[in-house]
């Protein structure tokens, strides 16, 4: 019988391409032979509109980039430009950052771990994770007034001190989200059928990521313990006591799509543990004296790095002595993570493209720019 | 009731055309309201509400979402092979419907108690294959095309252990008629099928724990054919859109949702009447104790309908619980372990029922 190879055109409107993202999809029967990613249906020339502004007026558009983690993209931005006009940001600053960027990062979790559920037909857990997102962001509104995009970490400093509440609220919060935790687990992480989908699936081993430049959590799922936070270390990171979760292959082989979902469940832990530790440590002192009248860094380059949520965020900022930025680069995790689908998906069924897809976490936002 | 109605209007054909009413009516209504009680259901397992705006507790949701769906445009797209694009609707629902004329509701109303019920049963909702199969190749779309392929493949497999488990009752029973099967139950409720029918003696004893096993392989193999998750492939909505139905809009597309609904409470109803003793009631009648003679069918439609609706709730609780299996482990399940274990629950209910 003559077969041939069919082309299927997975997005840009598709449930699960999280945002508008186009693959196209080589198959043979239900068997994908090939994966070609389209991007660009988001493209909003961030970089270049970061030329023609001050570099203060940068900070709300790197809020657009990786909208499920604004903080931490304004804490990279401003980590970059403070490096390259040599600020010293008061102790005060530099906690709340950190506090801020972690509870950031379990709402990035939250929502990959949600819809990656929601990829493999698990309705109800992203909905539970939502819930528990929803916290996080009333905490963030009473901060900066904004529940998305905060614009909320300045040149220098930060828009709003925090609220007297905060603190309170934040404990309450580590209290109450903890044994949701357990609940996620119970419900999804260990379910027969949940296991069976995604263990050995997009199986993406430690060398091989590393080549493909992956970084973040999907990184850690192939074994490699490799963290910004502790490797090169940023801001007051070193201060803290935490650990770097990687994939074991608990239930399958390291580096399948089940193990870069685990290190973001246990990474969440890891979060709390810092902000356990931050919170209670945060000095007196004023968050928005040491923020420059007027940002204007000397001539020179800079290239500054965090770990965001998704993976390496890292900032390349050309200054030429003016007050706009002469060039802007962002390395964004999110576009290494997608390039790296055409290898992983190879052989695999196209409802595996749709569990490696999510296990990747993209945010398309970040990818197009 | 046939009989009666023929006697009223004189002719057969009005007769077994408004027979059709009171089954066509009770499926509009069951899925008018199991489209509601599946909302309500998700939204209290997710922590939400629900629809709450129209009518109590948004009674009324559905109601206004199936006029919303009658008035939208009936989108039949150029590329379409219109004429089955136009007709699988209707094959799908049709073929349901016809399977609900075997249903024996109450003891005075079934549609057609006839001697090859569940053969007919199991005929008609394999005959939804072609339905969905017109509607996924009508729709020229390569989405609909693989949701109506794993469709085909998914119940195709599914009927066969469907049909041991169902070998397995008649054997017990001794008869097609499920009319028949139902007055075998009767009186208490240790004679329903799950407690070994009304087999006598040491076999009874015997034959529950294999009851048992072929009540859950009738469950899983059921649930499966109906398209429900975790086995709802065709129309996965992550991976496939929508599967065989993406095409579709308006009064078709209600169509399909309306035999999707149907289809649950089908399965329901045929695991309720193989083991749960139909429309008996296991504690006897109110209007026997009564001496009211007429109460005695409401009483046995209530406990169909919520015998029923039971594992109607029970098909929304997996489904809002469980994420969905892959094609492959589909059929995984079905040929390597369904299957084979039908087999041998076969045989050893047919060594138990010689003994």
């Amino acid at each position: 019988m003559k077969t041939e190879e069919m082309i299927l055109n997975m997005g840009p409107q598709h449930p699960s391409t999280h945002g508008v993202l186009r693959l196209e999809l080589v198959l043979d029967g239900e068997v994908v032979h090939d994966v070609k990613p389209h991007i660009g249906y988001l493209h909003r020339c961030f970089e270049k509109h970061a030329e023609a502004m001050t570099y203060a007026q940068v900070v709300p558009y790197t809020d657009r980039m990786d909208y499920l983690a604004s903080m931490y993209n304004n804490f990279g931005y401003v980590g970059a430009v403070e490096k390259l006009m040599d600020i010293k940001v008061p102790e005060r600053v530099e906690y709340i950052r950190v506090i801020m960027g972690e509870l950031q990062r379990i709402a990035s979790h939250l929502v990959a771990l949600g819809t990656f559920g929601l990829d493999l037909g698990a309705f109800t857990p992203f909905l539970y994770l939502f819930r528990d997102r929803e916290k996080i962001l009333d905490l963030f509104e009473i901060t900066c007034g904004a529940r998305l995009l905060y614009n909320y970490m300045w040149v220098g400093g930060l828009s709003h001190d925090i609220h007297p509440d905060f603190v309170r609220k934040t404990k309450e919060f580590i209290n109450y989200f903890r044994p949701t935790v357990v609940e996620l687990n119970n419900l999804l992480t260990f379910n027969k059928i949940f296991i069976e989908r995604t263990a050995n699936i997009g199986v993406c081993p430690a060398k091989e990521a590393i080549n493909l430049g992956l970084s973040g959590p999907n990184l850690r799922g192939s074994g490699v313990k490799f963290d910004l936070r502790k490797n090169d270390t940023y801001s007051i990171y070193d201060r803290f006591d935490f650990e770097i979760p990687v994939g074991e292959g608990l239930v399958g082989t390291v580096g399948d799509c089940w193990d870069r979902y685990y290190v973001r469940v246990q990474e969440v832990e890891q979060s709390l543990r810092i902000i356990e530790q931050a919170i209670d440590q945060i000095p007196d002192g004023d968050v928005s004296k040491e923020i420059p009248r007027r940002v204007k860094p000397p001539v020179g380059t800079v290239y500054h790095r965090v770990e965001a949520p998704k993976g390496e965020l890292g900032y390349f900022i050309v200054s030429d002595g003016s007050v706009n930025p002469a060039r802007v680069k962002v390395r964004a995790p999110s576009f290494v993570s997608l390039s790296a689908i055409g290898q992983m998906a190879k052989g695999y069924l196209v409802a595996d493209v749709v569990a490696i897809l999510g296990s990747l976490d993209i945010v398309l936002g970040e990818i197009d720019r | 009731m046939q009989n009666y109605l023929i006697e009223i209007f004189g002719s057969e054909i009005v007769a077994y055309i408004l027979a059709t009413v009171p089954v066509l009516a009770f499926i509009v209504v069951f899925v008018l309201f199991a489209v509601w009680l599946e909302r309500k259901v998700s939204a209290h397992m997710q922590d939400r509400l629900g629809p709450m705006r129209v009518g109590w507790h948004g009674v009324l949701q559905t109601l206004a979402d199936f006029l919303k769906l009658l008035q939208k445009e009936d989108i039949v797209a150029s590329a379409n092979d219109k004429a089955l694009f136009n007709i699988a609707p209707y094959v799908v629902f049709v073929t349901t419907l016809i399977t609900y004329t075997m249903l024996p509701f109450t003891s005075i109303f079934i549609g057609s108690n006839a001697d090859v019920g569940i053969y007919f049963v199991l005929a008609f909702s394999g005959a939804v294959v072609a339905g969905i199969l017109m509607a996924g190749w009508a729709s020229n779309n390569k989405y609909s095309l693989y949701g109506s392929l794993r469709s085909a493949a998914q119940i195709v497999s599914y009927e066969i252990p469907t049909a041991l488990v169902v070998l397995t009752m008649i054997m017990l029973y001794g008869t097609l008629s499920l009319g028949d099967i139902t007055t075998a139950q009767t009186s208490q409720f240790w004679n329903w099928g799950i407690f070994g029918g009304p087999v006598l003696g040491i076999g009874k004893i015997l034959l529950v724990p294999f009851m048992f096993v072929a009540f859950i392989i009738l469950f899983i193999s059921t649930l499966a054919e109906s398209n429900r998750t975790p086995f709802d492939l065709p129309e996965s909505e992550s991976e496939l859109v929508a599967g065989f139905n993406t095409e579709y809009s308006g009064i078709k597309f209600s169509m399909f949702f309306l035999s999707e609904f149907a289809n649950m409470f089908l399965i329901g109803a045929i695991l309720v009447i193989f083991f749960f003793g139909g429309y008996n009631s296991p504690f006897g009648y109110l209007g026997n104790l009564l001496g009211i003679e007429w109460l005695i069918p409401i009483e046995q439609l209530f406990w169909f309908l919520g015998k029923g609706m039971f594992f109607v709730f029970v098909d929304m609780w997996l489904r809002w619980t469980l994420p969905r299996v892959r094609v492959d482990q589909l059929m995984t399940i079905c040929w390597k372990y369904l299957i084979p274990y039908a087999f041998f629950n076969l045989l050893i209910v047919g060594l138990i029922l010689l003994i």
